[in-house]
């Protein structure tokens, strides 16, 4: 029974890293144009290389 | 459904009358912030190719597409205006207008919903985690580990569901204050007792905890409300972006100087310019000019009228001929525009007296609930004397019952047909408009710009000596108005060539004259060329001293309007028909369409008397129409639609918004509608099927945690599924 004190902390760490990518993208307006995101991992024009 | 997520209802009628004026009154636009509407992009390469044009335009700083909205965003030095970007993107080949950044500010940030979709995200989390830990003692843990699942499970659940269930206890606490009983009471009562006898029980290492039951609640009922509130979203943007087409600008007459300026500047007495083909913005008198305006959109007449020097106009009307300077009389809500909201007020009070499914279910599902589970806890406690069983089984009670499945029933379905009949071209703006739809039995319509285009068509083209006709034909082509464009238009069709004229010039108000093989030319109206003016709409044409020609003139059908009438008299359906317009022009269309019951020359509050009277005999009257004359009416109606193309008055006080220029959707959205509430009905039948098999368990005492998470998603999911039909359906 002794792995449970791993276990546990690990599922709950993992639950909450998960949470906080969510609130993450919620919060920096990932959601506001998906239909535009969905097309725009088509264009070429802003994948060569990293934005100045 | 909630308080909170409703769009602010303003006490003040002229206010949801008018939302453009109201938010200009409020908020200034920030210059250099410009909004773009681009209704024809879909693709990346659209994206691209805007936001590269824009960028490259001097003085623009960043430009941004929301495919989703199909909007650009630009921000831009002070001195680049939305006419010049709108150019640039049409010269890019898209098609674009100016929207009015003052009337977007509440779709751009979308709080209540972020917040919504927040609380949802923590409550999944925090189900995900319970759950694994509730299926561990579900599956056999005992004692000291049981005990510390409960332990951990608790404090996981308790934060959860305190931050996820605010707007069920915010809800429930308003509704309690006010004394009345909704639909959140229930909720909350469950979830709070369950969070208490699972802490109890823990505490005294008892078998059965709640935890993951209660942040389960949560989970499902949050999901329940965020559709609800999708829907109404993405309403509510695309009617804001109907409203922010019309950017209302006026130009202000300064020392013979024209200035363009904000519509809410403007005072008493100042001079205001109105261009041919643009709007009246204010009441006020003509001091300068002469033209022909179009007053169909306040009164129904399809025929325009002659306006010169003294006239007094109102805001609303089109300017058709030539330019009009008007001394303003009246402005904002002192003008003719707004003192129709008093009559909207008048039968705004009317509806608000439908009460939707889900309340009528609430009204008896809640204190049902809780009878039962206060009956459960005095008889066990009778039968016991034993607090701690008791109160474990008032809640079991109180959670099998909790309406997690009625709470998805309404929203659910609701999402399904919104989104059907958005795809169709309908915008669903009122919550419970669906519900009523499905009971609307008679079916009113307004004639001019709704059955009608609001364009006239020749209708007598083939009687007419084809000279005559090019002559007309070159003659009309110098004009903007409407009947020349219309025989331009028809005569271009029929293949024929404009004749050589020369020296053509419009004579604002009265028609164009020229000069043709030395004679002189003249097309207008009958009066200016001596003619006997006939009772429809008619141009008529002279050359030289000869006996003038009339071009005949009747309102084209809109599209789809046989078909809607059609389809909705076999549906059973009574059909009118209801008019400002003149007797015969109304009688004309009626035997078109063959509709019997019709009503013309009606006065607005006529037809809001007429629509109330049908309301009293008992009669479910769906109201079609766009002018301002309709607006009462439309608000007067046990449910409404106006079409894009209606004044913002009449969109605003209407239900739902068609999108496109086809009227046929309309009988599809009845149809639908009776779809929906059918499906909302099972929905209904379902969750108090999986009550009726799960309560008398709890009451008993037999009720496990393990039960009571099967019952509850097991309901959820049939009635989600079962939502999803409405969709399958023709």
């Amino acid at each position: 029974m002794n792995i449970l004190t791993y276990l546990i902390p690990i599922s709950l760490i993992l639950g909450g890293l998960g949470l906080g990518f969510f609130i993450w993208t919620v919060k920096t307006n990932q959601y506001d144009d998906p239909d535009g995101d969905a097309q725009r991992i088509l264009s070429d024009e802003y994948d060569d290389r990293p934005k100045p | 459904m909630t308080a909170t997520l409703k769009q602010p209802v303003s006490a003040c009628p002229a206010c949801s009358v008018v939302p453009a004026a109201e938010a200009l009154a409020e908020t200034k636009p920030v210059s250099g912030d410009i909004a773009l509407s681009l209704p024809t992009i879909h693709c990346a390469a659209c994206i691209s190719k805007i936001e590269r044009g824009l960028a490259a335009h001097p003085g623009v700083l960043a430009a941004r597409v929301n495919l989703t909205l199909k909007r650009a965003t630009i921000e831009a030095e002070p001195d680049v205006t939305a006419a010049i970007l709108c150019n640039v993107v049409e010269g890019l080949g898209y098609e674009a207008h100016e929207l009015d950044p003052s009337a977007l500010n509440a779709t751009s940030t979308d709080r209540a919903g972020r917040e919504l979709l927040m609380r949802l995200a923590v409550a999944g989390f925090a189900m995900m985690n319970v759950m694994l830990l509730s299926v561990s003692v579900w599956s056999g843990a005992e004692a000291a580990t049981r005990d510390m699942f409960h332990w951990i499970s608790a404090a996981i659940a308790l934060p959860a569901i305190a931050f996820s269930g605010q707007p069920f206890f915010r809800n429930a606490w308003t509704a309690l204050r006010q004394a009345r009983l909704n639909m959140d009471v229930p909720i909350s009562l469950a979830i709070g007792l369950a969070v208490v006898t699972s802490l109890w029980e823990t505490s005294l290492s008892g078998h059965h905890a709640y935890f993951d039951a209660a942040i389960a609640l949560t989970f499902f009922l949050l999901i329940g409300r965020y559709l609800d509130h999708r829907t109404r979203a993405v309403a509510r943007s695309a009617a804001e972006e109907l409203t922010a087409l019309e950017v209302p600008r006026a130009w202000r007459v300064v020392d013979g100087a024209e200035k363009e300026v904000s519509i809410s500047d403007i005072a008493v007495g100042d001079l205001v310019r109105v261009r041919p083909g643009g709007r009246v913005p204010v009441d006020g008198d003509i001091v300068e000019g002469q033209s022909e305006i179009d007053r169909s959109l306040l009164t129904g007449e399809t025929l325009p009228v002659f306006a010169q020097e003294g006239l007094a106009v109102s805001a609303g009307e089109v300017n058709l001929t030539g330019p009009l300077t008007i001394r303003a009389s009246a402005v904002g809500r002192d003008t003719s525009l707004h003192r129709m909201a008093d009559l909207v007020a008048i039968a705004e009070s009317g509806r608000s007296r439908y009460t939707s499914l889900a309340d009528s279910a609430a009204k008896l599902y809640a204190p049902g609930v809780h009878i039962l589970s206060a009956l459960a806890f005095v008889g066990w406690y009778l039968y016991t004397f034993d607090m701690r069983t008791a109160l474990n089984i008032a809640a079991a009670v109180l959670i099998i019952t909790c309406p997690c499945a009625l709470g998805l029933a309404v929203p659910a379905v609701t999402t399904a047909a919104s989104g059907r009949l958005f795809r169709k071209g309908m915008l669903i703006k009122h919550e419970t408009a669906l519900e009523r739809l499905a009971q609307v039995d008679t079916v009113v319509f307004d004639k001019t710009g709704t059955l009608t285009e609001g364009l006239p068509e020749l209708t007598n083209l083939e009687q007419l000596p084809r000279p005559d006709v090019e002559l007309a034909m070159a003659l009309a082509a110098q004009s903007s108005h409407p009947l020349a464009k219309a025989i331009f238009r028809a005569a271009l069709d029929a293949g024929f060539a404009a004749a050589q004229v020369s020296e053509a010039r419009e004579v604002p108000g009265y028609g164009v004259e020229a000069v043709f093989e030395g004679q002189p030319v003249r097309l207008g109206r009958a009066k200016w060329l001596g003619a006997e003016p006939l009772a429809e709409t008619a141009s008529y044409l002279q050359i030289g001293e000869e006996v003038p020609l009339a071009f005949r003139f009747k309102d084209a059908l809109r599209a789809g309007a046989e078909d809607a009438v059609r389809t909705l008299r076999e549906s059973g359906k009574t059909v009118c028909l209801m008019s400002g317009d003149t007797t015969p022009a109304v009688e004309a269309l009626a035997r078109r369409l063959g509709i019997e019951n019709w009503m013309s020359e009606a006065l607005p509050e006529h037809k809001a008397r007429r629509i109330q009277d049908m309301t009293q005999d008992g009669a479910h009257v769906l109201m079609v129409g766009d002018g301002l004359n309709d607006t009462a009416a439309l608000a007067a109606a046990h449910v409404s639609i106006s079409p894009a193309s209606a004044l913002d008055a009449a969109r605003v006080a209407s239900d739902i918004v068609l999108l496109g220029n086809d009227l046929s959707p309309v009988s599809d959205a009845c149809t639908t509608a009776k779809s929906a509430t059918k499906r909302i009905r099972e929905n209904f039948r379902i969750a108090t099927l999986y009550n009726i098999i799960a309560v008398p368990l709890a009451v008993a005492g037999l009720a496990t945690p393990l039960i009571a998470a099967l019952a509850m998603s097991a309901s959820s999911i049939t009635v989600s599924l079962n939502s999803l039909r409405v969709k399958g359906r023709g």
